[in-house]
C-alpha cells in the first residue's frame, strides 16, 4: 500500500499518517501551537463510588474486568519500578487469557524484563506498544514483526499526546509501592519502593479507568500522595508489585573505564573553564556510569571553590544527594530516583522534592522546568555533522532505546554530550544520523576523549574557553579522527516500511525508523 | 592432503576490539569466510575484501576462514590473520598496515620518564586511547603479560600497533622476551620505529650488549638512523649487585629500572608495603644510575584501586633518587607525575635560595642564609636543579626565578 509522504522541516521524509490517524510533520522547533481545549476524562460520579473510600478489588483479573476491558484499548503502564516490574506483563497475561486481542501498550519506558510481551505481539493480544523500545523488543520491532507501527515519544511527549489527545488512555494499570483502599499510592514505603511515581501523573489524571496496584496496602491517608485516590477507579491488592533489587541499585557507581573517566574529567574541565559551572548554577545529569563521574569531578570542583547548585534536577543517585547533603545543591527536584541512598533521602530529606516530568518536560505546560537548567549531560548513539541526535537506533539500523527525557532535555541552556569518539569500532560521528531525534540547534557540544566540537551556533562558548588549553576542534575533525582509525562504515539498507514514527516534544513526526533489510 | 587448521586471536564475552580467526587451508573450494561480527551490517565487506587481500598476499587460493570479531581494527585483523597464516606456512612475508606519520617521531635520550603505562601485548582494546592518557612512555609487552602460547602472535599485533596506532607523542616502548627469544621479538619491532627496548630480568652488562648488538644489526639491515633507547630492568639480586655495570654497558641505556616483585622473589621474602626488604637494593640502583648519568625507575605499584597509597609511595620513590616509575593502569599515570613533579612550596623555597646566593655572591658575600638558615653550595645546586625541572615541566616561568617574592 502507498503512503503519503511528505519532506518534513528538518528534512526527514515522513508519513502523514501513522496507524490509520492523521499525524502532523516536524515544523520546526517551537513552532507547531495547537488550538482548542485539552483532552479530558469521562465526567464520573462520586455516588458510583463506595462511600467508605474502600475501592479493594479481589484481583487485578476482576480489576480489568470491572473496567470493561475489551479488544483495541490502550493501556498504560509506567516504569518506576524499571527492571523489576513485575505488575505490566501481568496484564497482558491475563488480557490473553481472556481472549482480548488488538491492545494497544503505551508504557513511559519498557525494561528488559517487558521482553516476554513480544508472545503477545506475536499472537495478537496485543496490536503496538506505544513507548520505548530495548533490546529483544527493539529487535522485534526493526525487523518488521510488529502488527501495528511503533510511536516512540519523549517522556514529556507522553504527556504531551495524553493532554491533547492524541492517545486516549483507556485504563491506566499503575504499580504503587504505598497505596490505602481509597487509591492515594505513593512511591516509598513497603517493600518494592522506588523512591517517586511521578510518571504516571499524565495517567491517572486522563485515563478513562485507573487501577492502583500496591504490595502495601498502608492505612487511609497515604501520604504524601502522588497518585491522588480521588482519580482511582480500583485497588488491588498483591504480594509483590516488583523484585526490589531490580527496581533499585544498590548503589549506582561511576564508571571504571579510563577512557570514560577520561572523558567526564574533560567534561567537568570545560564546564569549569566556560563559566558554565558556577555558583547558583542549576544541574541536570543522568545515571549512566560516565554521567555520574563527571557530578563528581563537578562537586570536587564546586568545593574547591565554594560553590553552590541552586538545585539539580534527577534521576537522583546517591551522588547528587552527596552534593545535597554536603551543602554544594540546594535541592534536589526528582522525577526518578536510581539508588537506595536517594530512596533514603527522599523519604528524609525536605530538600529532595518529587517533580514529576508532568510539570518538568510537557510542551502544554504553560513554561518548563527544563528551559531553566543550565548544565543538561546528555548521551546519543549518535551525532552528526549538523550536531542532530540520534538516541533510539544504533549506527546498524536496529531499534534499541526509547528517547526517555532526552528530546525534552534539549531545552537546557547548555547541552552537553559526552560520548566516546567509537564504541567497537562503530564511530558515533556520522555524515547523517541514521534517525533524527534531536536538532543540532539544540545540541551545544559534543565531549569525546579525542577533543571537544562546539556547535558553530554557540560562538559564545566558542569564545569562552579561547586560550583555555582544552582540545577543541571541529565536528569534522572530529569525525575524520575517528575515520581514519575505524575505517568509513557502510550503511544498513531498509525496506520500505515504516516500523516506527519519532515525535518530536510537540507531537508532530521528526522522523520515522524503517524494517530492516535481513 | 589432510586440511591445516590454525586458530589466532580472542574472542568471548569480555573481549573488545579484537576478534578469533580460525584458518583451514585446504586442497581446493576456493576461498569461504564465515563472519561473526557486531560491526557485520557496518563493516562486514570491508572486513571479508581485507582478508581476501591478505589470503592474495600469501597467495592462499583455497582456505576456509571463521572470524569471531568484537569490532577488531584493520590492524588487528591483519595481525589475526598473519599470525594464522605463519602458524601453517614458514614466510617471511609480512603482511604491513601503513606506518602512519603520526609515529614518525624519535624521543630525547634526557627526556621525563615519570610514568610508562604497561599494555599486555595481545591485548589491542587497551592499546588504542592508550596514548590519550599521557604517560611519558607506552610499553607493549611481549613478556610477562603474554601468556606463552599467545607469544607468537603478540610479536605481530605489536608491530602492528608501532606502526598503525596513535600513541599522541608517547615515548614508544617494548618490552621484550627474556634471552634467544626476546633477541628474535627485537626483528618484529626495531624497523618499525619503536623508541626504547626494556630489557627484562636484566643480571649483567652481556645481556644488554647481546640486545644492543642485535639493534644495531637490524638498523642497519633496513638502513634505519633513529635513536633506540634501552632501559634494563633489574630483577634479582645478582641484577642489583652488577647495577653500575649494567647502567654502564651502552651510550644506548637510558635509564634502569626495578623489578621488586621478581627482586622480592629472588630474595625469598614478601613483598611488604614498606619495603623495607628491598631498601638497599632500590637506593643502589639510584647511585648506580646517578654513577652514570642516567635516570633511576622505580617499580610499579600493584593496588590500582588506591591512589592515596600510590602517591605515598610516590613521594617516597622520590626522596630516594628515582626519577619514575612503571604503572598498569591509566588512572595511575597523573598521581605519579604529579608526585614526582615539584610542588610549589618546594619551588618557592628553591627559587629563594637560588635567589639569596646571588645576592650574596654580587655583594662578595662568603656565607648565605635564608632565613636563619645558612646555605652551602649543595644546597644551592639542588635548589637549582628543582627550579631546571619546574622550568622543563611548565611550573616555572624562567622570567619569573628572579622576582622578589612578595
Amino acid at each position: 500500500m502507498a503512503i503519503n509522504t511528505v519532506i518534513n522541516a528538518a528534512g526527514r521524509e515522513v508519513p502523514l499518517e501513522i496507524n490509520g490517524e492523521p499525524v502532523i510533520p516536524f515544523k520546526g522547533v517551537g513552532k507547531h501551537r495547537p488550538e482548542g481545549r485539552k483532552y479530558s476524562s469521562p465526567i464520573p460520579t462520586c455516588a458510583d463510588y463506595p462511600d467508605d473510600g474502600n475501592k479493594v478489588v479481589g484481583s487485578l483479573e476482576e480489576a480489568l474486568r470491572r473496567c470493561g476491558l475489551r479488544d483495541g484499548m490502550t493501556i498504560s503502564t509506567h516504569h518506576h519500578l524499571r527492571d523489576g516490574d513485575l505488575i505490566s506483563n501481568r496484564v497482558f497475561d491475563l488480557a490473553s487469557e481472556m481472549g482480548i486481542r488488538d491492545l494497544v501498550w503505551f508504557p513511559s519506558a519498557s525494561f528488559p524484563c517487558n521482553d516476554p510481551v513480544i508472545r503477545y505481539l506475536e499472537d495478537g493480544t496485543i496490536n503496538r506498544i506505544e513507548g520505548s523500545m530495548n533490546g529483544p523488543l527493539g529487535r522485534f520491532v526493526s525487523e518488521g514483526k510488529m502488527k501495528g507501527t511503533a510511536v516512540l515519544r519523549s517522556h514529556g511527549g507522553r504527556v504531551q499526546a495524553i493532554q491533547d489527545g492524541e492517545v486516549k488512555i483507556d485504563i491506566a494499570v499503575l504499580a504503587a509501592p504505598s497505596a490505602d483502599a481509597f487509591g492515594n499510592a505513593r512511591g516509598t514505603g513497603g517493600s518494592s519502593a522506588c523512591g517517586v511515581i511521578g510518571y504516571a501523573k499524565a495517567d491517572f489524571m486522563y485515563a478513562g479507568k485507573v487501577i492502583v496496584v500496591t504490595d502495601n496496602l498502608v492505612d487511609l491517608p497515604c501520604f504524601p500522595m502522588e497518585i491522588e485516590g480521588n482519580y482511582v477507579d480500583y485497588v488491588v491488592v498483591v504480594d509483590k508489585i516488583g523484585i526490589p533489587e531490580k527496581i533499585v541499585s544498590g548503589t549506582t557507581q561511576i564508571t571504571k573505564s579510563p577512557d570514560r573517566l577520561l572523558i567526564a574529567e574533560l567534561t567537568a574541565s570545560f564546564l569549569e573553564k566556560s563559566g558554565i559551572l558556577r555558583d547558583d548554577v542549576t544541574i541536570q545529569a543522568g545515571a549512566g556510569g560516565t554521567s555520574l563521574a563527571i557530578a563528581v569531578f563537578m562537586h570536587q570542583i564546586m568545593k574547591k571553590r565554594g560553590w553552590r547548585s541552586k538545585f539539580g534536577f534527577g534521576g537522583s543517585t546517591k551522588y547528587m544527594v552527596q552534593m545535597l547533603e554536603e551543602g554544594q545543591m540546594g535541592y534536589i527536584l526528582d522525577a526518578q530516583v536510581f539508588d537506595l541512598d536517594s530512596v533514603r533521602s527522599i523519604e528524609n530529606n525536605p530538600n529532595h522534592v518529587p517533580y514529576p516530568v508532568f510539570n518538568a518536560y510537557n510542551y502544554h505546560s504553560k513554561g518548563n522546568l527544563t528551559s531553566m537548567m543550565d548544565i543538561m549531560i546528555l548521551g546519543a548513539t549518535e551525532v552528526d555533522l549538523n550536531f542532530n541526535g540520534n538516541v533510539v537506533t544504533h549506527s546498524d539500523g536496529y531499534l534499541l532505546h526509547g528517547i526517555g527525557g532526552w528530546q525534552n532535555c534539549l531545552h537546557a541552556r547548555n547541552v552537553i554530550i559526552p560520548v566516546p569518539l567509537f564504541r567497537d569500532r562503530i564511530p558515533v560521528i556520522v555524515d547523517r544520523v541514521t534517525t533524527l531525534c534531536g536538532p543540532g540547534e539544540l545540541i551545544d557540544v559534543i565531549i569525546t576523549e579525542r577533543g571537544i566540537a562546539i556547535n558553530p551556533l554557540r560562538q559564545d562558548l566558542i569564545d569562552s574557553v579561547k586560550g583555555s588549553g582544552l582540545p577543541l576542534k571541529t565536528i569534522e575533525e572530529l569525525k575524520y579522527e575517528a575515520d581514519k582509525i575505524c575505517g568509513q562504515p557502510q550503511k544498513p539498507e531498509f525496506e520500505e516500511d515504516i516500523v516506527a514514527a519519532i515525535k518530536w516534544v510537540d507531537g508532530t513526526i521528526i522522523d520515522v525508523v524503517k524494517k530492516l533489510k535481513l | 592432503m589432510e586440511n591445516l587448521l590454525a586458530v589466532a586471536g580472542n574472542a568471548g564475552p569480555k573481549v573488545r576490539s579484537d576478534c578469533e580467526i580460525s584458518l583451514e587451508i585446504r586442497s581446493g573450494g576456493g576461498i569461504e569466510i564465515e563472519l561473526v561480527s557486531r560491526v557485520k551490517a557496518l563493516y562486514g565487506e570491508s572486513i571479508k575484501n581485507e582478508i581476501f587481500s591478505i589470503l592474495s598476499f600469501y597467495g592462499i587460493e583455497n582456505a576456509v576462514v571463521r572470524i569471531n570479531d568484537s569490532g577488531a581494527l584493520p590492524f588487528v585483523i591483519s595481525a589475526r590473520m598473519e599470525a594464522a597464516i605463519r602458524q601453517l606456512q614458514k614466510t617471511d612475508l609480512e603482511y604491513l598496515p601503513g606506518l602512519i606519520p603520526e609515529n614518525c617521531y624519535s624521543t630525547e635520550r634526557d627526556r621525563f620518564r615519570f610514568a610508562r603505562l604497561y599494555l599486555p601485548g595481545n591485548t589491542p582494546g587497551l592499546m588504542l586511547n592508550a596514548g590519550l592518557h599521557l604517560a611519558e612512555g607506552i610499553i607493549l609487552d611481549l613478556e610477562d603479560s603474554v601468556a606463552p602460547q599467545k607469544k607468537d602472535e603478540a610479536r605481530i599485533l605489536v608491530r602492528n600497533a608501532l606502526r598503525n596506532v596513535n600513541f599522541y607523542g608517547a615515548e614508544r616502548m617494548v618490552r621484550i622476551n627474556q634471552g634467544a627469544r626476546g633477541l628474535e621479538d627485537l626483528s618484529y619491532v626495531i624497523p618499525h620505529n619503536v623508541n626504547l627496548i626494556l630489557i627484562p630480568k636484566c643480571e649483567s652488562a652481556a645481556n644488554v650488549i647481546e640486545v644492543d648488538n642485535e639493534i644495531f644489526r637490524l638498523k642497519k639491515r633496513h638502513g634505519q638512523a633513529g635513536n633506540v633507547y634501552l632501559m634494563p630492568i633489574i630483577e634479582s639480586a645478582l641484577g642489583v649487585e652488577n647495577s653500575f655495570e649494567i647502567a654502564r654497558a651502552s651510550e644506548n641505556v637510558v635509564a634502569i629500572a626495578i623489578g621488586l616483585e621478581d627482586y622480592t622473589a629472588d630474595l625469598g621474602v614478601p613483598r611488604s608495603a614498606g619495603g623495607n626488604e628491598s631498601f638497599y637494593a632500590r637506593t643502589r640502583l639510584v647511585v648506580a644510575a646517578k654513577a652514570a648519568g642516567i635516570q633511576p625507575i622505580d617499580s610499579v605499584f600493584s593496588d590500582v584501586g588506591d591512589m592515596d597509597g600510590l602517591l605515598e609511595n610516590v613521594k617516597v620513590s622520590k626522596s630516594l633518587g628515582f626519577e619514575g616509575m612503571g604503572c598498569i593502569h591509566p588512572r595511575q599515570i597523573q598521581v605519579i607525575r604529579q608526585g614526582f613533579s615539584p610542588g610549589p612550596d618546594e619551588i618557592e623555597k628553591s627559587r629563594k635560595i637560588v635567589q639569596a646566593f646571588e645576592t650574596a655572591r654580587q655583594q662578595g658575600l662568603g656565607v648565605v642564609a635564608v632565613g636563619t638558615k645558612m646555605i652551602d653550595p649543595p644546597v644551592v645546586a639542588r635548589a637549582q636543579k628543582t627550579l631546571d625541572l619546574a622550568i622543563r615541566l611548565g611550573l616555572l616561568d624562567p622570567d619569573r626565578i628572579n622576582e622578589v617574592p612578595a
